[in-house]
Formats: structure tokens, C-alpha cells, sequence
């Protein structure tokens, strides 16, 4: 019998009920396409961590729609740092569960953002439609595919960008720019929760013609699918993507964790770090780094989210309830 | 169904013949395409690069993580239901008492409620912004986004499979066998032990065959309480998902093939218990 509890004990410890005493956990709560770059920042991280401080170190990843991901943390899932697609998100957990300060975004340098991107489009092999800027988007028969701004970060910088477009046009006001959106969204069979959703119906699932894509995840699916298969088409303008990052204080306070959350995320800004993140298609923060990698990120125009007036206004605006995507937003209309 | 009626329109003609044979093509095309088709994919693709990248893909730590989760969240969730489920068939078949067909109903509940909504309610209950999120946080207990509850909700949604196979049964064999064992003075915990419990021992193993798949292989409620941290809360379903979206088809069809071959494994149970013990079981499909 006691065999039998001792068996029991170490298989729950396994899955962990019970985290080993000598060893660091961190919990790290991303979003959709940052799976493959924080497999590797983690793995040079915690060899790092090992070497200075002789602790192992597990960092645990949990990955999906930014804003989704967000409304977990707020009900109870325990990050040591969250790493999501936009700073709205970060504020949603900070003003709703006071895990940590309004200022948070000024506690690490560029914005608390180590990497950029930006918002192109995917298109299939050959480009059949000719496809080259937002306005050709809305042609007759086009399908596009991009998530639900509702819950995706991507989703919300894509919208952003095809409404930066559209008010650069001739004659373009704020009612020119919502009739393109609106449009824009009749072109959509399908909204997924998550970048990563959307990128599998398109690549994967074969559905659509354009892709509006993260840069990296575009990049990601020529590596996976292929070259070929796939071309990258850069519009005119587009935005400015800053994914932020923050230590979550109060978390990091019960776990113990404070000195190795901080030093996790002050090492993506390093050179290394820098390095790892232009390889997966990120654009790097560090000068240096990023005069290195400078040919496989096109010079674009690129409008910022200051352009909207920061977050809180660009999401009240466009994406709360009743905001302009639900006004324009009818399911199943073509 | 008697023989006047069926003899006239089946025994005629060479075009009823040839109706025959295309309903039953058409019947096993379909078979073929729905669920042959898709069950034999999900095998090829698992061994497409060959058996080591599928004992890779399946040993790997995430992969083998979630299969103990998996195994774990069944070992506790089953007998739990197994106990409850034999107690509220016990007590509705052979009992009289107010509020039954409440009790009947409840036990129902869980299979008429969609999955997406037996995980929110935990989340809502004990979510750190729920109803009992502050105490629960204050006394360092995490039940969403934990093991806890994940075999909460998988409790949840399996609770109805054993108690809607017995009950049934136990109605169908009456109460006089009980009756006879308690006039011969047995006490009322051996009568259960001696006379129901063998009473129904095949309907009881097919009910937890049922539940036992259901509880491996939920993927809704478990999604919703999960947090899908990798190595830690991603039980078998949610760790395919995850593969899938990450472009790793062999990784995520061989943890899907091992669902599947489970799936077999029930099927063929089932089938075992249906040709050895089909009578009794029948009782139960009479309802």
C-alpha cells in the first residue's frame, strides 16, 4: 500500500501538482505565432540561467489569441510575464486584476517592446489575382483571410493598417475608410480566433486568396509550406506592430520569481536574444542586429498606433462593443 | 413485424433486386467515406514518416506529459462517476422517494449542456474574478487553469454515462430478487453486493468503457479550464490541437492514432459485450 501511495505521489509530481523545491518555473503567456520563437529564446534563456546561477529553470509556454489569452490571465492563470500581441491587451489584465502598475509599458526600453512587425500579405503561388495593395483586396470574387479582432492581436494590426490605408487615399475621410472596411470585411468567409487559426486555413485548409499576416508568420509558412507555394506581397503602407512585454508583479512576488522574470525578459533585448528574433522573422530592436538581417525586411511606410491616438482610444473606437468593426461587421454577407 | 406484411413489396422483380444492391452500395459508400476513410487517414498520416518519427512524436515530453494527464483525469474521473453513477441507479430503481424525476433530470443535465459551457461555469465559479476565486486564491488553491480543474470539468460531462446505462437495467429486473434476499434476512449492503451488483455487472462495464472514452477523449470543457500550458495542462485532445496548429501533422495524428486506437479498443469491447451479454444490454436499449 505504501508503495502504492509513493507510486501515486511521484506520478501526480510528474504532471505537476507538486513542483519540484530546486528548480525555477516561469510561465510565460503569449500569443499565436511566438511559439516557435519562444521555443528557442527559452532553451538558450535557461541554459544561460544554469551556467550563472546553477538553478534549473523550466519556462512553460501557453499560446493563442492575444485577447484571449489576456481574459485567461484575468481569470486565474498564473504568468510570471506575459508576451502578448498588443499593449491593450497587457492594460485589460493590469486595470482588471491590479497584477501590476498603469506605467508598465515605461519599465523596459522601445515601449516594453523587443521586437516589431508589421502586416503583409500572403498570397498563392503565382499571385493569380495580381494582388498588390489593400484596394486591390476589395475586388469583386476576392476572398481575404485575417482572424477576429475581437480576440486576436494580429487581427486588430491588420485592421488598423487596411484603415491607415485607406485614409491616406484621395479624398479619404473617416467615412471613406469605414466604407473600404466594410467592404473589406464582406471578402471574409471566415474569422478565426487566432493568427494560427487563420494561417492554417489558409495554408493548410486551402480557403481564400489573400492572407493579411503577421510578416513572421508569413515567412514561417513559405519555411514550412515551402517557397514556392506561397509569395509575400508588401502594400503600400502598413502599421507599425510593437508586441509587448511585462513582468506581472504580483505573480512573480507569490511565486518567488522576481529575479529570473526579470532577467528572462531584459535578456530579449540582448544581442543573442536579437539574433534569435530576426531569425524567426521578428524585426529586432538592436541597431546592429537589425543592419545584419536588413535584407529580409522591405522598407514599408508604416503608421503607428500613436497615429490612433494610442490603444485604449483605438480600441474603444473600433473593436469595443457597438465600436465600428460591429457596426460594419455582418456575418456571411458577400 | 409481421410476415403479411413484408412478403409483397421485397419478393418481386428484378428492379427491387437492383434497389436492394444500391441502397446497400450507397449504405457502405458512406460508411466508407464518413468514418473508414477519416479513421484510416489519421493512422497513415501518424506513420507517413515511418514508425521511429511516430515513436518519437510520441514519446516526446510534451506528447508523453499529456498522455499521463490524460491517463490521470480518467483514473480519477471514472470511479468517481463509477460510485456516483451505481448509488443514483441503486436508489432511482429500486426506490420510491420525492424528487426523483428532478434527480433524473439533473443527471441528465450534463448531456444536454454543451462542453464550451461545462468549462465556463468552473471558470466562472472559481476563476480568480468568480464566485469563489478570492477565498480559493487566498487559501492558495488553483482549481481552473490547473489538474484540478480539468478533472472537475471531465467529471462533469462524463457524469450522466454510467448512471443512464443502469438504470434502465436495474428498472427492467425489478425489485423482487432484492425483495426475496431481504425476507431471507440478508442485510441491505450484502443484497447490493450478492444480488444487484451482478445483477448488472456487463451494463456496469459498458458504461464505464463509454465513460472512460468520453473522459479521454473531451476536448470542449477541457479547452475552456485548461490553460493550455504545454507539459503541464494540455491533456491528449489538446495537446493534437496544438501540434496541428504548429505544422507538426506526423507528431499530432500519432497522438491522434492513440485516441483512435482507443476509440477501437471500446468499439471492440463493446462489440464483445453485446454478442456474449446481449440480452441484458438489450434491456437497457428498450428505454
Amino acid at each position: 500500500m505504501k508503495s502504492f501511495w509513493k507510486n501515486l505521489t511521484t506520478a501526480l509530481a510528474a504532471v505537476g501538482l507538486f513542483s519540484a523545491a530546486s528548480a525555477a518555473e516561469l510561465l510565460n503567456v503569449s500569443y499565436d505565432p511566438t511559439r516557435e520563437l519562444y521555443k528557442q529564446v527559452n532553451e538558450v534563456f535557461a541554459a544561460k540561467w544554469k551556467a550563472e546561477t546553477g538553478e534549473d529553470l523550466t519556462i512553460n509556454q501557453s499560446h493563442g489569441g492575444s485577447g484571449k489569452q489576456a481574459r485567461s490571465v484575468i481569470d486565474g492563470l498564473e504568468a510570471d510575464v506575459l508576451t502578448l500581441a498588443l499593449a491593450y491587451d497587457i492594460d485589460e489584465v493590469g486595470q482588471k486584476t491590479g497584477y501590476f502598475p498603469a506605467d508598465w509599458q515605461a519599465r523596459l526600453p522601445d515601449n516594453s517592446a523587443p521586437y516589431t512587425s508589421t502586416i503583409v500579405f500572403v498570397v498563392r503561388k503565382g499571385n493569380p489575382f495580381g494582388i498588390k495593395d489593400w484596394g486591390d483586396l476589395t475586388k469583386s470574387g476576392i476572398q481575404v483571410i485575417t482572424p477576429n479582432p475581437k480576440t486576436s492581436g494580429g487581427a486588430r494590426w491588420n485592421f488598423l493598417a487596411a484603415w491607415a490605408w485607406a485614409l491616406k487615399q484621395p479624398g479619404g475621410s473617416e467615412d471613406t475608410a469605414k466604407a473600404y472596411i466594410a467592404e473589406l470585411y464582406k471578402h471574409v468567409p471566415v474569422l478565426d480566433t487566432g493568427a494560427r487559426g487563420s494561417t492554417t486555413t489558409f495554408a493548410q485548409r486551402g480557403i481564400g486568396d489573400v492572407f493579411l499576416s503577421w510578416e513572421n508568420e508569413a515567412h514561417l509558412i513559405q519555411a514550412e509550406f515551402g517557397a514556392g507555394e506561397f509569395e509575400i506581397i508588401v502594400p503600400s503602407v502598413s502599421i507599425l506592430a510593437e508586441p509587448p512585454v511585462t513582468l506581472v508583479d504580483s505573480i512573480v512576488d507569490r511565486h518567488g520569481t522576481r529575479a529570473v522574470a526579470e532577467a528572462y525578459l531584459k535578456f530579449l533585448y540582448t544581442p543573442e536574444a536579437q539574433e534569435i528574433v530576426a531569425k524567426n522573422f521578428y524585426r529586432p530592436r538592436d541597431q546592429a542586429v537589425a543592419a545584419k538581417y536588413a535584407a529580409q525586411f522591405p522598407a514599408i511606410p508604416l503608421v503607428t498606433i500613436a497615429d490612433f491616438g494610442g490603444w485604449s482610444s483605438a480600441q474603444q473606437k473600433f473593436f469595443a462593443d457597438g465600436g465600428v468593426f460591429d457596426q460594419i461587421y455582418q456575418p456571411g454577407q458577400q | 413485424m409481421s410476415a403479411v406484411i413484408r412478403r409483397r413489396p421485397f419478393q418481386t422483380g428484378i428492379g427491387t433486386i437492383l434497389f436492394r444492391i444500391v441502397l446497400v452500395l450507397l449504405a457502405l459508400a458512406f460508411i466508407g467515406v464518413v468514418i473508414a476513410l477519416p479513421l484510416a487517414s489519421v493512422f497513415v498520416e501518424a506513420f507517413r514518416k515511418g514508425t521511429d518519427a511516430f515513436l518519437d512524436a510520441v514519446t516526446e515530453h510534451d506528447a508523453w506529459a499529456a498522455i499521463k494527464l490524460t491517463l490521470i483525469v480518467a483514473a480519477i474521473a471514472v470511479p468517481l462517476n463509477l460510485v456516483f453513477g451505481l448509488a443514483a441507479a441503486w436508489s432511482i430503481a429500486k426506490f420510491e422517494f420525492r424528487g426523483k424525476s428532478l434527480l433524473i433530470t439533473l443527471i441528465d443535465l450534463p448531456f444536454s449542456v454543451s462542453p464550451v459551457v461545462s468549462g465556463l461555469i468552473y471558470v466562472l465559479l472559481y476563476g480568480a474574478h468568480g464566485w469563489f476565486g478570492a477565498e480559493l486564491q487566498a487559501a492558495g488553491i488553483k482549481v481552473v487553469f490547473s489538474v484540478t480543474g480539468i478533472v472537475l470539468a471531465t467529471i462533469f460531462v462524463t457524469f450522466p454515462f454510467i448512471a443512464r446505462e443502469l438504470i434502465p437495467l436495474m428498472q427492467e429486473q425489478g425489485t423482487t430478487e432484492e425483495e426475496a434476499a431481504l425476507t431471507l434476512g440478508a442485510s441491505g449492503w450484502r443484497t447490493f453486493w450478492n444480488v444487484t451488483l451482478p445483477n448488472v455487472k456487463w451494463g456496469l462495464l459498458y458504461g464505464v468503457l463509454l465513460c472512460n472514452a468520453r473522459a479521454m477523449g473531451e476536448f470542449g470543457a477541457v479547452s475552456v479550464v485548461s490553460g493550455h500550458i504545454r507539459g503541464l495542462t494540455n491533456t491528449m485532445p489538446l495537446h493534437v490541437e496544438i501540434l496541428y496548429n504548429e505544422y507538426d501533422f506526423v507528431g499530432a495524428f500519432a497522438v491522434a492514432s492513440l485516441l483512435a486506437g482507443l476509440a477501437l479498443v471500446t468499439l471492440i469491447a463493446k462489440s464483445l459485450l453485446e454478442w456474449r451479454y446481449g440480452g441484458e444490454l438489450a434491456a437497457s436499449r428498450r428505454h
